[in-house]
């Protein structure tokens, strides 16, 4: 255990394992917040989105940060809600018993020299029996006004303006949300014209209790720290909530096959004859198994889950090289004299094997263990980038996956690979850095000047 | 006793290849039993104990289904005779494809069969000349996988080594201590550099093609195709190189450093050899052993990361044809693919098994002794 300490005291020197360390520990500290502020139930709903979750997000939005660098400034998300809000609204009643007109006037301020992606209007009514009725126009500063689609409204409801294509023909083949935001929208480029904005909904109502309220959305072309994907979901939850999955898949994985290959290694050297030759020959069967096509096989046909996965790939890498040279290893140390020296006072098999030879050799291993573990990180990285990552659970492969079976490269979505590729690489980095200084100090095959 | 020394070493020579071959024969019988094995085991696990099965019944009764609707006489059966005339039809359809007999039997009816590189015909997937056969389309989709990862790897190899034995000739030099500070970039497999670089300089830049192997439509200029299979192979090769090169030069670097400072090599430096000389005769014969070891290994490894490069760059080789496979859950190209990459696996196996015994000097003058 001294020794243990004295070396990492050695450690000091090497800046890249301080710095790869540094790396480990921000991870660590990121998937513990992530943990703490976004349950894992809470993480994987919002993964697999559904109704309701996600509507008011713009579909492939940049990072808002990118606003920081540009200097034509994009527009973020603009929510303007009429419930709660009495100013928004005017009720005139009608002189037949409960009929009344109900005028929402949803107005917003536009100051960008951008677009928005896209507009929509959310409905809520309340009614017995009769649907409250809505017509839609649109109020630009200058005082243009675009009458738009009519329609009753249920209890929950919706208006996407920028898929109306009647609209959009009016508008003489604009998207809704340039044509109506634009200054002019029958010039050649148009730009949008800066100011206050109204989206009027003028509501009907046939009942006495009868109401009707309107959320207008502008979606904007930024989103959050790490921009949306093409289900509108938030790139962060992934990016967050692949931080501790992937560390958990790494660490597992590199300690269920490490630990199991030395178990193996020292329990076939230190019986030797048929358990040894038993092991090598099962050692060589293994070697020539493709480990990926199996596990792209297992996925495809049986499960996705993480945890079979996890399994199959400890499984599979328990056998290979390393066995071998584990093995070399404890041919080496079953010889030294302590050996000798515990068995002449007795100890069991197991005793020398857990107890004496297993403990000799794991100070050797320290610097592959840590260095194994991203070579996990990775392989989950890969399955996920096949397409055969776990459904129900949001990782950085994944998000790779979504966007290139998008074409997130080709169509120019950078954010959208870039931000979990910077994790897995400083995931990478990270603890390779340590790994090869712990290479250094622990076994100092060259005497560093 | 000078006389005595040369028959010994007449003798030596003479039985050293019978030794070799022995060696090589054992080794041979091994790996072979190996493959038959793990073959099987393939088989096995692509059924998962009868769960495809499940699957391909399924799509019979659908296949069937849309047969029994396009015969014009159905519409005039009765219930019962429409009945019995589809389950006619299934049991055909299960006689064809030979699922009425036991999974035990089948399987190794499957073993023969892969063995014998006899996969039968595809179910669904059709190779690009219009054949059925599973040889076929897979035979069809091996060239490419052998241009991209062969020159890949054996660039790397070359430079990897050549790189490491120049540096370990100028230690702590700052192009040594860059290659040390960049190792720890191989973390990060080929693909994903990949990913990097079709964003640089096919994305921003558009110098160089997003995937796939040559131009659409293929240029009919033999030239013009060769230089364009060329531009399509940058981008892979640089992946693979940037993926592993640093951390392969590094391995060999402190490997051959370990070995420059061995006793022999001292000698031949203070007899005044030329460097070259001292490099090519001290330094790499003795590890050429260690060499060939790992390159094979590093051969291993490649066949397995053609699957995900591969779909990086839409490369029309094996690994994608794996995926088309898995797509329609058409078992034969599935195993005939699986089993194609464990032949690989062993032949690169025994492959290096014989350049071993060839170079390792214990082998030859030992025998077997060298294999503990």
């Amino acid at each position: 255990m001294r020794a243990l300490l004295a070396r990492a005291q050695e450690l000091r020197r090497y800046p890249s394992a301080i710095l790869g360390l540094a790396m480990i520990c921000t991870l660590v500290i990121l998937a513990v917040y992530a943990m703490a502020t976004m349950p894992y139930r809470e993480a994987v709903r919002l993964w697999q989105g559904g109704e309701g979750v996600w509507d008011e997000n713009p579909r492939l939005a940049k990072p808002s940060w990118f606003n920081a660098f540009r200097k034509v400034k994009l527009p973020p998300t603009i929510v303007v809600d009429s419930a709660g809000r009495p100013e928004t609204k005017q009720r005139i009643e009608f002189e037949e018993e409960g009929e009344a007109d109900v005028l929402i006037t949803l107005a917003f301020d536009y100051q960008y020299d951008v677009f928005p992606k896209e507009l929509a209007v959310y409905l809520t009514a309340n009614f017995e029996k009769v649907a409250p009725f809505a017509s839609f126009i649109w109020r630009t500063p200058d005082g243009r006004e675009f009458p738009m689609t009519s329609t009753s409204v249920r209890t929950r409801d919706s208006y996407r303006i920028s898929q109306d294509r009647k609209l959009q023909a009016e508008l003489g083949g604009r998207q809704p949300e340039i044509g109506l935001l634009a200054a002019d929208p029958w010039a050649e480029t148009p730009v949008p014209l800066k100011g206050r904005h109204e989206l009027i909904v003028d509501g009907i109502v046939f009942e006495p209790g009868s109401d009707l309220d309107a959320r207008l959305v502008v979606y904007g072309q930024v989103h959050g720290i790490a921009g949306t994907d093409h289900l509108r979901r938030d790139i962060t939850v992934a990016l967050l909530w692949g931080t501790p999955i992937a560390l958990c898949f790494g660490l597992l994985a590199a300690v269920g096959s490490m630990s199991t290959t030395m178990v193996l290694a020292a329990t076939g050297s230190w019986y030797g004859r048929w358990v040894d030759g038993l092991l090598q020959r099962l050692n060589e069967l293994v070697m020539i198994l493709p480990m990926l096509p199996i596990l792209v096989m297992v996925g495809t046909l049986y499960s996705r889950s993480i945890w079979l996965m996890l399994g199959l790939i400890i499984l599979l890498s328990i056998f290979g090289g390393a066995l071998r040279i584990y093995r070399a290893m404890f041919l080496q140390t079953r010889e030294a004299p302590y050996i000798e020296a515990a068995r002449a006072y007795g100890a069991g098999n197991l005793r020398i094997i857990f107890l004496y030879l297993i403990p000799r050799i794991i100070p050797v291993l320290v610097p592959q263990f840590v260095s194994l573990i991203p070579t996990f990180v990775f392989l989950e990285a890969t399955l996920s980038l096949l397409g055969l990552g776990d459904p129900t659970i949001p990782t950085w492969g994944k998000v790779l996956n979504d966007a290139s079976q998008n074409g997130a490269l080709f169509m120019g979505h950078y954010y959208w690979v870039l931000a979990p590729s910077l994790l897995l690489i400083f995931t990478g980095l990270g603890f390779a850095m340590l790994g090869f200084a712990l290479d250094r100090v622990f076994n100092p095959r060259l005497r560093e000047q | 006793m000078t006389a005595a020394s040369t028959t010994q070493g007449a003798r030596r020579a003479e039985s050293s290849f019978v030794r070799v071959a022995r060696y090589t024969g054992v080794r041979l019988i091994a790996v072979l039993v190996t493959v038959v094995v793990g073959v099987y085991l393939t088989i096995l696990i692509a059924n998962m104990g009868g769960y495809v099965d499940e699957i391909r019944m399924g799509q019979i009764r659908e296949a069937v289904g849309l047969m029994a609707g396009a015969n014009p006489d159905l519409p005039f059966m009765s219930d019962e005779e429409r009945i019995a005339y589809v389950e006619q039809l299934v049991a055909i359809e299960v006689e064809r494809l030979g699922m009425d007999r036991p999974f035990l039997l089948r399987s190794f009816t499957y073993l023969a069969n892969a063995l014998t590189l006899n996969f039968g015909r595809a179910e669904q997937l059709i190779s690009d000349s219009g054949s059925r056969l599973v040889r076929l389309i897979i035979i069809e989709r091996l060239p490419s996988t052998l241009y991209l990862f062969a020159t890949g790897q054996l660039l790397l190899f070359g430079s990897a080594i050549l790189l490491a034995l120049y540096l370990s000739q100028r230690y702590g030099s700052w192009l040594d201590r860059l290659v040390v500070a960049l190792a720890p970039t191989s973390a990060a497999p080929g693909w994903f550099y990949g990913i990097f670089l079709i964003l640089i300089f096919a994305g921003i830049l558009r110098l160089l093609p997003f995937g796939g192997m040559v131009d659409t439509p293929p240029p009919a200029d033999r030239l013009q195709y060769a230089l364009s299979l060329l531009k399509h192979l940058i981008l892979p090769i640089s992946a693979i190189l940037m993926g592993a090169l640093w951390q392969t030069t590094y391995f060999w670097r402190t490997f051959f450093l370990i070995y420059s400072r061995e006793d022999y090599v001292e000698m031949a430096r203070a007899k005044g050899l030329p460097p070259h000389l001292v490099e090519r005769r001290y330094i790499l014969r003795p590890t050429l052993p260690a060499i060939v070891t790992s390159f094979a290994l590093q051969l291993i490894s490649m066949w397995m990361g053609a699957i995900v490069l591969e779909t990086v760059f839409r490369w029309p080789g094996i690994g994608q044809l794996f995926f088309r496979a898995i797509g329609s859950y058409d078992t034969p190209v599935l195993l005939g693919i699986v089993v194609t990459y464990a032949y690989l696996l062993a032949v690169t196996v025994l492959v290096l098994e014989i350049v071993y015994a060839i170079l390792d000097p214990r082998v030859r003058i030992e025998g077997r002794k060298a294999e503990a």
